[in-house]
């Protein structure tokens, strides 16, 4: 049984008390902070990412993890208790959590969601133990032209999962890759669109721009509108989900647990997919769906489970092919590329403590979020009441340090306002800034795979589609766009997203 | 014949993506090598994205011609000024005036962006965040920040 002494070693690593504390201090900062409104995952890692920057690199990927299973529930509580999401996968939880709620049951909803998250976090977890192994096996045989195929499978899955326009979301991925490619260029050693900006010659960080795009813009999005919220608060005294709560949830936590799985592996998949594709699934198998968007706790259950599976599969293709597969894992790769570790399929076989350490601390984090947030709701609830107005100075001057500490260089704050200005912008035109963010990410990696990959085939494109697995990509991005595109389905993404839009 | 904007957010946003694009591959094929398939050189990507983003810029904004789209929502530029001058204002003053006085001017500009504005508000919500910041930033994770501005050579406040 190797997956069995793989995991030994795993929580050898992971449950010494000084990586548990530090499980738990991420757990707790990750809620502080994935609670307040209008903040999710990606802001929240990349405001806390400085904190992990003189850690050893396991207690840092722990934390870091800790950090991202944090505020993802605190975002789930933040839907459910004030209708106001924190990232985009929590919007569905925001249908049915929010009407339990305006129902005085609350308690039970956010029950449930501890508690689907747990049971899908766990199962996600012996996935990870169970699929990355043979997966890195697979990925040591990649060459540049499947890794160039895999990425363009990503970024088209990206596309579809934007709101709008098709065309839109695809010109927002290519600006993305466009931007990725400002700085020094790998082959040559040219300097490329720096404009004789010396801090541009390293390109352009992801956290400030993530910040910039999900931090700055959103704050100023927000503050258009007035500062009117609907808070539950004193009403949640009940946590216990009754009897008939559980009856009713637990085929909808198993099934949500399964598609997150599934779906987080994907690239460009993850958390927003799996949970928007639960929802889908439990309202079409329920013998009530009348009740859906009134507070059915199927519809809390099912998407949580899914959430926190795909959140947590995510991991997968990071760790196994070096690929971000969304922002998160991104920010994830910028940790460990701190850390001096190149993630890749070679990860598991040279740092195995590393690797099974980090997949066991998954666990861990899931267990820490059932047992200190339960009890500690009612404070997750009182910071819910504190206006914006404190909220969001106090958000900017986190973001500005986190930012500033980067590298000590009042550009990156600069270049993180303008991307903020642009973020504000493309909210105005309608843009989606998710996809772009993953061309970002990926644009330097792409390019890189698709020189060496028309290096290798002198030249001759049929590279990408004469060998299989790379074809294989092609085809699936090609059939993906083509369902998208194709007017019927096209009408029912968009009923679907405007479903999720009416609260 | 007279051409008509029918859908302005669409507009734009070709415009935007146009812009870009025609700005990008130009960029790119006048300063850098082009290369060949086989040896790409540094204008090559670029070029090609900067071309592709062009034409599907142009698509957007022929649809928003064609076919009436929603209106752009009116930019409010008070936030958007003072929450973007709040962070830039922050970062270059860090190293002259020090981590105090710099985050004073962050959550006063920022403030000032929001709907209301109560002095005594701000003062204490600075108070906390100051505190919070030189313990939690500068003693707790170490950060080398300056704390009073640069031309106090003894700095009252040591942690």
């Amino acid at each position: 049984m190797e997956i069995f002494n793989n995991l030994l070693l795993g929580f050898s690593v992971a449950v010494t008390p000084i990586n548990l504390l530090y499980a738990a201090i991420g757990v707790l900062l990750g809620t502080l902070i994935g609670v307040l409104p209008g903040i999710g995952p990606v802001a929240t890692i990349a405001m806390l990412l400085p904190i992990t920057f003189n850690l050893n690199p396991v207690a840092a990927l722990i934390m870091l993890a800790g950090i991202y299973y944090g505020s993802q529930y605190g975002g789930s509580t933040t839907s459910i208790l004030v209708n106001l999401p924190g990232e985009a996968a929590s919007v569905v939880t925001c249908l049915d959590g929010y009407q339990m709620a305006r129902q005085g049951r609350a308690g039970p909803a956010l029950a449930i969601a501890a508690i689907g998250s747990f049971f899908a976090g766990c199962v996600a977890t012996l996935v990870i133990a169970v699929a990355a192994p043979p997966l890195a096996e697979v990925a040591l045989k990649f060459g540049p032209a499947e890794y160039f195929s895999l990425m363009v499978l990503g970024l088209v899955a990206a596309t579809v999962l934007a709101h709008g326009s098709l065309i839109k979301a695809i010109a927002m991925v290519i600006f993305g890759l466009l931007l990725g490619l400002i700085g020094t260029d790998v082959n040559s050693g040219v300097l490329r669109f720096t404009f004789d900006v010396p801090e541009l010659s390293d390109g352009i960080g992801f956290v400030v721009v993530a910040m910039g795009m999900f931090g700055t813009a959103e704050i100023i999005a927000n503050l258009e509108q007035g500062d009117k919220r609907e808070v539950f608060t004193g009403k949640v005294k009940n946590l216990m989900p009754t009897r008939e709560d559980l009856k009713r949830s637990w085929a909808p936590v198993m099934r949500g647990t399964a598609l997150g799985s599934f779906l987080g592996i994907l690239p460009g998949g993850g958390a927003l997919l799996s949970s928007f594709g639960a929802y889908t699934v439990e309202k079409k198998l329920s013998r009530h769906p009348e009740q859906f968007g009134k507070g059915a706790i199927e519809g809390v259950a099912g998407p949580e489970a899914a959430n926190n599976a795909g959140a947590q599969t995510s991991f997968i293709p990071m760790l196994t092919l070096g690929i971000p597969g969304n922002a998160v894992m991104a920010l994830m790769i910028g940790a460990l590329m701190i850390q001096g570790i190149a993630p890749g399929p070679q990860v598991m076989n040279e740092k195995p403590q590393l690797f099974w350490g980090l997949i066991a601390s998954m666990w861990v984090g899931n267990a820490f979020l059932v047992i200190l947030n339960l009890p500690l709701i009612g404070m997750w609830i009182k910071l819910l009441t504190v206006p914006y107005r404190y909220l969001y100075p106090s958000i900017l001057v986190f973001m500005s340090i986190g930012v500033f500490s980067l590298s000590n260089n009042p550009f990156d704050v600069l270049i993180m306002a303008i991307f903020g200005i642009l973020g504000y912008v493309c909210v105005k035109l309608e843009c989606e800034p998710a996809p772009m963010i993953l061309g970002f990410i990926l644009g330097p990696l792409m390019e890189e795979n698709l020189r060496r990959a028309m290096l290798l085939s002198r030249g001759d494109p049929s590279t990408f589609i004469t060998k299989p697995i790379s074809a294989g990509f092609i085809i699936a991005s090609v059939i993906l766009l083509m369902i998208v595109a194709l007017p019927a389905i096209r009408k029912k993404r968009d009923e679907a997203f405007v479903a999720e839009e009416v609260k | 014949m007279k051409i008509k904007i029918r859908g302005p957010k669409e507009f734009w946003a070709g415009l935007m993506f146009i812009g870009f694009g025609v700005f990008f591959m130009i960029w790119a094929l006048t300063h850098y090598q082009m290369g060949t398939a086989v040896r790409m050189g540094p204008a090559y990507f670029p070029a090609v994205l900067g071309g592709l983003l062009a034409v599907l810029g142009l698509l957007v904004l022929l649809e928003s011609l064609a076919m009436d789209g929603p209106k752009v929502p009116r930019f409010h530029f008070r936030p958007l000024i003072l929450i973007s001058g709040a962070c830039v204002v922050y970062g270059y003053m860090m190293k002259p005036l020090g981590l105090v006085l710099a985050t004073g001017l962050l959550v006063f500009i920022a403030a000032l962006g929001g709907h209301e504005f109560k002095w005594k508000e701000v003062t204490i919500l600075y108070v906390v965040l100051i505190v919070f910041s030189l313990f939690v930033f500068v003693k707790g994770l170490t950060l080398p920040f300056p704390i009073c501005p640069s031309i106090v050579d003894n700095c009252p406040i040591r942690l």
